[in-house]
């Protein structure tokens, strides 16, 4: 409780970046900012599902694993902790086969956007690591969907400015051992200088 | 043991999985170990796993110990997986490869969190996270699903020792540079580590390393991408 809800989201954001700070879902990042069009569906996509499983890794920590809980508090005092990477990754999983299951039968706009980038998701390792931050930072329900809102919105700030940088990248004459990964690094390296300036914005450090 | 390379269990896999995960064809044991190091390196050639890779690299002794959580967890997953390939059902590989490593990655949290608790600080939520990895995944899906055990255990030592140099060059470089200290080893001289350049030391910097290292590989073996 010690952090207000809008330094969590700006420290989401801008600070503790995901990408460019945290070093998590970098796979996705990499593979798939290569066009406009994909960086955006692939943001929504984790948008929606970072959400969807912050709220329902809390619950199950909180409700289930935790020491003395309201499920199993009287059967086992020591809890489950053990238990979180298991649970956390299969429930991941199953969710994300739910929510593109859900999405086929009701919103099937939504679903040929979104599609193609869920599966995807599953070995994201930010969904994971947001859960994982969540917990070790001990925030209340409403701390971790602002949380988890926030690096998904940091996520897509930069998945889509790198988009836009490597569209133009593309064009440029760039000696043959630097084209694709190397350069794509090598322009990440300076937007993380830029995001360095945000360092200490709101007294968060990363 | 030398007779299990070529893949014994060949009805209901061999039709559906040809084409996803080539299997090795009486390639011999070094091959199989050898390849994971230099050719088929899954950090610098093949770009997999990147986030440990830039995240707990900088220093070399943290690059070593997360080398040491995903060495024990990758040979673990292969050699359990590959025992017991020809009981795990086709349609339900994935959770039971997922169940299988995450047990392996609790085991190592929980040994590292208590004997050595300042490496697990530093790493943080990164050792957890190796059940997402795709290198270890990738092993156990594309190669021990369809091997024996003996040829398990080599392609998964190849491949985490590959994992390991990636990682280690990464951490040295940048030590040395943010620190001039190597595995905390004073190496350079009073004056440099007074201005020691920290850009390194910050996520920026393992960006522009493994960029600049990733280029000079597609120098030397003549690549692209």
């Amino acid at each position: 409780m010690s952090q207000g809800l809008l330094a969590i989201l700006f420290g989401a954001i801008f600070v503790n970046n995901i990408l460019l700070m945290r070093f998590l879902g970098l796979c996705p990042f990499f593979g798939v900012s290569t066009r406009f069009s994909t960086a955006i569906g692939m943001s929504s996509a984790v948008l929606f599902v970072m959400t969807f499983a912050t709220w329902i890794t809390w619950g199950i920590y909180q409700l289930v694993l935790v020491p003395g809980s309201v499920l199993l508090g009287g059967i086992l005092p020591q809890g489950l902790v053990f238990l979180r990477t298991v649970s956390f990754i299969l429930v991941i999983a199953a969710l994300v086969q739910l929510v593109e299951m859900f999405l086929k039968k009701t919103v099937p706009v939504l679903y040929s956007a979104l599609g193609i980038y869920l599966p995807l998701i599953t070995t994201n390792c930010a969904i994971l690591g947001v859960a994982f931050l969540v917990i070790d930072n001990k925030f209340g329900f409403l701390q971790g969907t602002i949380f988890a809102i926030g690096t998904a919105f940091g996520f897509g700030l930069v998945m889509i400015l790198f988009a836009a940088l490597r569209e133009r990248l593309e064009l440029a004459p760039i000696s043959k051992s630097f084209r694709g990964y190397p350069i794509a690094f090598i322009a990440a390296a300076l937007v993380s200088i830029a995001f360095l300036g945000f360092t200490n914005m709101f007294g968060i450090s990363p | 043991m030398s007779a299990d390379v070529k893949n014994p269990d060949f009805t209901q896999k061999e039709t559906k999985e040809s084409l996803l995960s080539p299997k090795p064809k009486g390639e011999s044991g070094w091959k199989i170990f050898s390849k994971g190091i230099i050719l088929e390196n899954p950090v610098l050639i093949l770009m997999l796993g990147l986030c440990p890779v830039l995240a707990t690299s900088t220093t070399a002794r943290d690059a070593a110990g997360m080398s040491a959580a995903v060495l024990f967890v990758l040979l673990m997953s292969n050699i359990v997986v590959s025992l017991f390939r020809k009981i795990i059902p086709n349609e339900v590989r994935i959770p039971v490869f997922i169940v299988i490593i995450a047990t392996f990655v609790t085991i190592a949290d929980y040994t590292m969190q208590a004997y050595q608790p300042g490496l697990y600080k530093v790493l943080g939520i990164f050792v957890p996270l190796i059940v997402v990895n795709c290198i270890v995944l990738g092993r156990a899906e594309g190669f021990a699903y369809h091997n024996g055990v003996w040829p398990s255990i080599l392609d998964a030592l190849g491949k985490a020792i590959g994992f390991a140099l990636a990682i280690v060059i990464m951490g040295s470089i940048r030590e040395i540079l943010s620190k001039g200290t190597w595995f905390t080893l004073k190496i350079a001289p009073e004056a440099f580590q007074k201005n020691a350049v920290l850009f390194f030391g910050l996520p920026p910097g393992a960006f522009l390393v493994i960029g600049l290292l990733k280029a000079g590989i597609n120098k030397i073996f003549k690549r692209e991408g």
